[in-house]
């Protein structure tokens, strides 16, 4: 409840802070708009935004499954073969060197302007994070644990199942966690690069009309989306893993 | 039932090029509690794993055998850690070992086991909502599960109260009759109430040590034991002595 209230108490100050600094500075609201008026512009286009935040959330939440998924099979098979850690992890770390927004034009110009491009992007940008702690935590099974399994005479693929990927979904939904934050930065690129829909489309098309109030009107939806996203995999993960 | 085995070990151990033990020559009899006390470092954990067949890093220039046959798969393990997966229930940590090797869990016989470690009342409940006392008798069961002759006991007592600690000595005494047992110990009370054989493990040999008379487990305040256990502290003390150690000043 403290948290609930200090995250409130926050969200009064900044917006506090914003309003201070329109009513002081005296900008034009087509460079700054003070919090009010894209209150009231989230109000007046709610229509259109959630038009494209559906989109946006489709794309998101698509990637993001598709991402946990493929994140988890590389995880538990990286853990598994000594063979496929000392071939892909080379791969995936210099993967890593690669800026994802470079990728992005190449994307839309394979998959096209539709969801496909912007999923794949979401899913590009979460699938080290997820891999990685999940993998990191697979290879830290307390050692105890592993050795009691041998002496039971435990197949490998058994005590894979049964206490190597069990221990290590801590560190499976601290990945989950991440990729929830990080997930909608890819989509969001992707709309930027090409599409006729989406949250990124209307932030793009709005601040080329000089409509600063929608698009950060655009902006607060998508913010306070990836909060709710973050905060529900956060809880779930609580629920599930209380044991642990 | 098969009567358990004997176990025999004898050779010199080495870990990452350091010797642990030299020239050991270590008798088990088959269907009694072997205790083994010696100072920290002598290589007493050591023992356990090569009987216990996990021994990737100590090469041991020697041979570790049952009496009987060869030793994988038939050896149970409890040690200080209670190694209770924390997701499981008692009921489901118990069954851990047929789960691992794909068998078919044996139900009755679980129930069974439950009752006679007093846990039948709690086996839906999680390791987390049991004491240190409850957590180490699921250990137990988890050994009665397993069934094996020969089993392996590192410090399982360790951790817990003196009440309880006397209480599971007792009990694991009871319930593991018969099975050829080596417990290795720090505590000279509990090799006098448990050891048919107590062995003073040195770093190149092993020194045998004349039991209290009396069948296990033996009371706590019977006079034998408590005589037993003074010495034996003694001799442990002169060991560390003729090592140079004190306790008094720092050590490096």
């Amino acid at each position: 409840m403290a948290a609930w209230k200090a995250g409130l108490a926050s969200a009064v100050l900044g917006i506090s802070v914003w309003q201070l600094v329109v009513w002081g500075t005296g900008v034009p609201r087509f460079i700054l708009p003070g919090p009010d008026l894209v209150a009231r512009t989230i109000w007046t286009s709610r229509a259109l935004l959630a038009e494209h935040a559906m989109i946006t959330v489709a794309e998101v939440l698509i990637g993001l499954g598709l991402g946990a998924i493929l994140g988890a099979v590389s995880a538990v098979a990286l853990a598994a073969s000594p063979l496929a850690r000392a071939l892909v992890r080379p791969m995936l770390v210099f993967s890593q060197a690669i800026p994802v927004f470079a990728l992005a034009p190449l994307l839309t110009l394979w998959l096209g302007y539709g969801l496909a491009s912007k999923v794949f992007m979401a899913l590009i940008i979460i699938y080290f994070p997820v891999t990685s702690s999940f993998f990191d935590a697979l290879m830290r099974t307390n050692p105890d644990w592993l050795r009691l399994a041998r002496v039971m005479g435990g197949g490998r693929a058994r005590v894979m199942w049964h206490i190597r990927i069990p221990a290590a979904l801590p560190g499976f939904a601290s990945g989950l966690r991440l990729a929830a934050v990080y997930a909608p930065i890819g989509a969001i690129i992707g709309e930027w690069v090409g599409a006729s829909k989406g949250l990124g489309y209307l932030m793009l098309l709005a601040n080329g009309r000089a409509k600063t109030d929608l698009m950060f009107a655009a902006l607060i939806v998508l913010a306070v989306f990836t909060i709710l996203l973050h905060a529900t995999i956060s809880e779930l993960a609580k629920r599930l893993l209380e044991d642990r | 039932m098969i009567p358990s085995p004997a176990l025999h070990l004898r050779g010199t151990a080495e870990v990452g090029g350091m010797p642990v033990f030299e020239n050991i020559a270590l008798n088990a009899e088959g269907g009694e509690w072997t205790c083994i006390l010696g100072s920290s470092g002598v290589g007493k954990s050591t023992i356990l794993k090569l009987f216990a067949g996990i021994d990737d890093e100590i090469r041991l220039n020697g041979t570790v055998e049952a009496a009987d046959g060869p030793l994988a798969g038939r050896v149970a393990l409890m040690a200080q850690d209670d190694m209770l997966l924390p997701w499981l229930s008692v009921r489901e940590n118990a069954l851990l070992g047929a789960r691992l090797r794909g068998s078919k869990p044996d139900r009755d016989r679980l129930e069974n086991v439950l009752v006679r470690v007093g846990l039948a009342d709690m086996a839906d409940r999680r390791p987390r909502e049991l004491s240190g006392g409850q957590r180490q008798r699921v250990a137990l069961a988890r050994v009665l599960m397993e069934n094996r002759l020969i089993v392996l006991l590192d410090e399982p007592f360790s951790a817990l109260d003196a009440r309880t600690r006397a209480q599971m000595q007792e009990l694991t005494a009871a319930l593991l009759l018969g099975r050829t047992v080596i417990l290795v110990t720090h505590d000279p009370a509990e090799a006098a109430r448990l050891g048919h054989r107590i062995l003073i493990m040195y770093r190149n040999g092993i020194v045998e040590f004349p039991v209290p008379s009396g069948p296990v487990p033996r009371a706590c305040d019977a006079r034998d034991v408590l005589t037993a256990q003074a010495e034996l502290l003694t001799r442990l003390r002169e060991d560390d002595a003729w090592q140079g150690r004190n306790i008094l000043e720092p050590t490096q």
